[in-house]
């Protein structure tokens, strides 16, 4: 049997359900890495003590019915918790324990799941490469100080390192699908109401999705399953029968209509991911699907319509943080100047600057400017996809313009941040489902994904993609274990 | 269009965020550029474009209007940043 920690879900599933593995065993395997990975610096809140105690509950009585039987897990620190602190990466946040579960985190804890801890993240899951965390940045276990890409940093690194067998990520923008390619790792991003936003700490409401990120397409399948459902905590949870995703789980592909876009295409991209692409396409013909060239016109505009939305939303949500009633207070003599202070103490500059800019958007004189029109071109974007997914089943693309950059090398350039997400941001805008996979590597053996992008609730064609891509782009890798210490 | 120092300082009051001379400098470089990157969306007609107002295109269900917790105010309370028995406490407001 191969090392506890560098198993898939499904191994370790399997191994508990044929008495192979303990809980326990695999729990303190987990822990035992990660007390060695500090270094890595993905927790911010570790629930260690815990999670043994309960895997040791798990195995005097194991129901061996649950689709995730005793397995520890570690989840980005972005689902409120009950009674471990969920901080968002936030000073702000950074005493607040809930009272309450989040509907997709309680979805794990009721398919037998233990939990590991909270993942560094992005704060507020404003950014792409982890470094706006109160907690620090991140590091990519591909190589030394390398950002693990975000907002769902500390998870992809985690899930890239060994640390946890899979995570669930949130996505607005990317941030599980660009994080996940720059570390070699699967993230799928669901449909738009697949799975429920209650306890998930809101950034930008209309676009917010929970997701699975793994090891693998057959890993993301099974959680998937676990986390999709409705609930009627969450107003735009929808109601719609959920498919058993890793049972239907296929390579059979022929015949499928794939399509390429022009318009993904663009100035200055590597020759490296240009290639990427092209084996990709190359690979989908040899499974038998049908390539078609499509057109998405207006994906230019994606990302500076999303700049505005984003933000707008965010604006709102996070009027929320006065100090108040929760979370972090800032003396002052007056209420106003309590608000003031406590938000510009508690807050950090990229989080600042989104709600300087959607504050700016929704002020009086320019809404019909900058909003309602942001929402218009958020139509043409999604009567784009509609257009194409008249003609194909599922389309197929780069996950990222570039492989991971280095630690502190776009941080002083917010645009340049943000063209991170040019390929991932015009499937929230349209609640698409999106999932990036491995796909090679660059000169640097850093990793590089493949994006595929489905029709709404058509998440098992896409899993069923990227299953067959996998098996012929058959990635590894290569992990050096750098950042062990004794 | 830019944007002048006097409207970086309007926002942050509007954001109820206090911001010195020296970061609203540094935000009004960084607005402009993100602003010029944004302005890009001018370059499309959308006279005749509905806007659009939900992605899931579901209209929002209704429930019964039913108490389901009772006896939260303990819940509620516990992440307070000051508290005072049954009450948020903040700066006093009224003279």
């Amino acid at each position: 049997m191969s090392d506890i920690t560098s198993q898939s879900l499904f191994e370790l599933t399997s191994n508990i359900k044929e008495k192979k593995l303990s809980s326990e065993e695999i729990t303190k395997a987990f822990i035992n890495r990660a007390e060695k990975s500090k270094k890595l610096n993905v927790y911010v809140t570790d629930n260690f003590e815990k999670a043994i105690d309960q895997s040791k509950k798990f195995d005097s009585n194991p129901n061996l019915d649950f689709k995730l039987p005793g397995i520890p897990i570690a989840v980005k620190d972005l689902f409120c918790t009950n009674g471990v602190r969920t901080t968002a990466g936030s000073k702000i946040l950074n005493n607040f324990v809930p009272t309450y579960e989040s509907t997709v985190t309680q979805n794990l804890w009721s398919q037998g799941a233990i939990l590991l801890g909270k993942l560094n993240c992005d704060e507020f899951a404003m950014g792409s490469s982890n470094e706006t965390s109160f907690f620090g940045n991140v590091q990519n276990p591909v190589g030394e100080n390398l950002v693990p890409g975000g907002s769902s940093g500390g998870s992809s690194a985690a899930v890239a390192a060994n640390l946890t067998p899979v995570t669930i990520g949130t996505d607005t923008g990317g941030s599980i699908r660009q994080p996940a390619s720059f570390t070699g790792t699967v993230g799928l991003k669901p449909t738009y109401g697949s799975c429920s936003r209650y306890g998930i700490v809101a950034f930008a409401s209309s676009l917010d999705q929970a997701g699975p990120m793994t090891k693998n397409v057959r890993d993301c399948s099974m959680l998937l399953e676990v986390i999709s459902s409705f609930d009627q905590k969450d107003s735009t949870s929808i109601d719609y029968k959920r498919n058993y995703y890793s049972k239907e789980l296929s390579k059979d592909i022929k015949g499928k209509k794939i399509g390429i876009p022009k318009e993904y295409r663009v100035d200055n991209m590597p020759d490296e991911i240009e290639q990427l692409w092209k084996n990709g396409i190359s690979y989908a013909k040899d499974c038998g699907a049908e390539i078609i060239d499509i057109s998405l016109p207006h994906t230019n505009y994606a990302l500076p319509a999303y700049y505005i939305v984003a933000p707008a939303e965010a604006s709102s949500n996070l009027a929320r943080y006065d100090g108040v009633k929760y979370g972090f207070r800032s003396p002052g003599q007056n209420l106003i100047e309590m608000y003031e202070k406590t938000r510009s103490e508690g807050f950090g500059d990229e989080v600042k600057r989104r709600i300087m800019i959607g504050t700016y958007v929704l002020s009086s004189g320019y809404y019909d400017a900058y909003y309602l029109k942001a929402q218009k071109v958020r139509q043409l974007i999604k009567k784009d996809f509609d257009d194409a997914f008249s003609k194909v089943d599922a389309i197929l693309t780069p996950s990222t313009p570039s492989s991971a950059f280095k630690i502190g090398e776009k941080t002083n350039d917010p645009v340049s941040m943000y063209l991170n997400d040019i390929f991932t941001v015009p499937i929230n805008l349209a609640g698409l489902p999106g999932i990036s996979i491995p796909a090679g590597k660059d000169k640097n053996n850093y990793p590089l994904g493949l994006q595929v992008i489905g029709k709404p609730f058509d998440e098992q064609n896409i899993l069923n993609i990227s299953y067959a891509l996998e098996d012929k782009i058959n990635f590894k890798n290569d992990i050096s274990d750098w950042w062990l210490s004794e | 269009m830019s944007i002048d120092l006097k409207t970086v300082k309007h926002i942050s009051k509007l954001a109820r965020i206090s911001i010195d001379d020296e970061k609203a400098n540094k935000l009004k470089g960084d607005l402009n550029n993100i602003f010029e990157f944004i302005e890009k969306l001018n370059e499309l007609n959308t006279d005749n474009v509905q806007a659009l107002t939900s992605i899931a295109e579901t209209t929002l269900r209704f429930r019964k209007d039913e108490i389901k917790s009772e006896n939260i105010r303990e819940k509620i309370l516990k992440n307070s940043p000051e508290e005072n028995k049954d009450f948020f406490v903040v700066p006093k407001v009224v003279e």
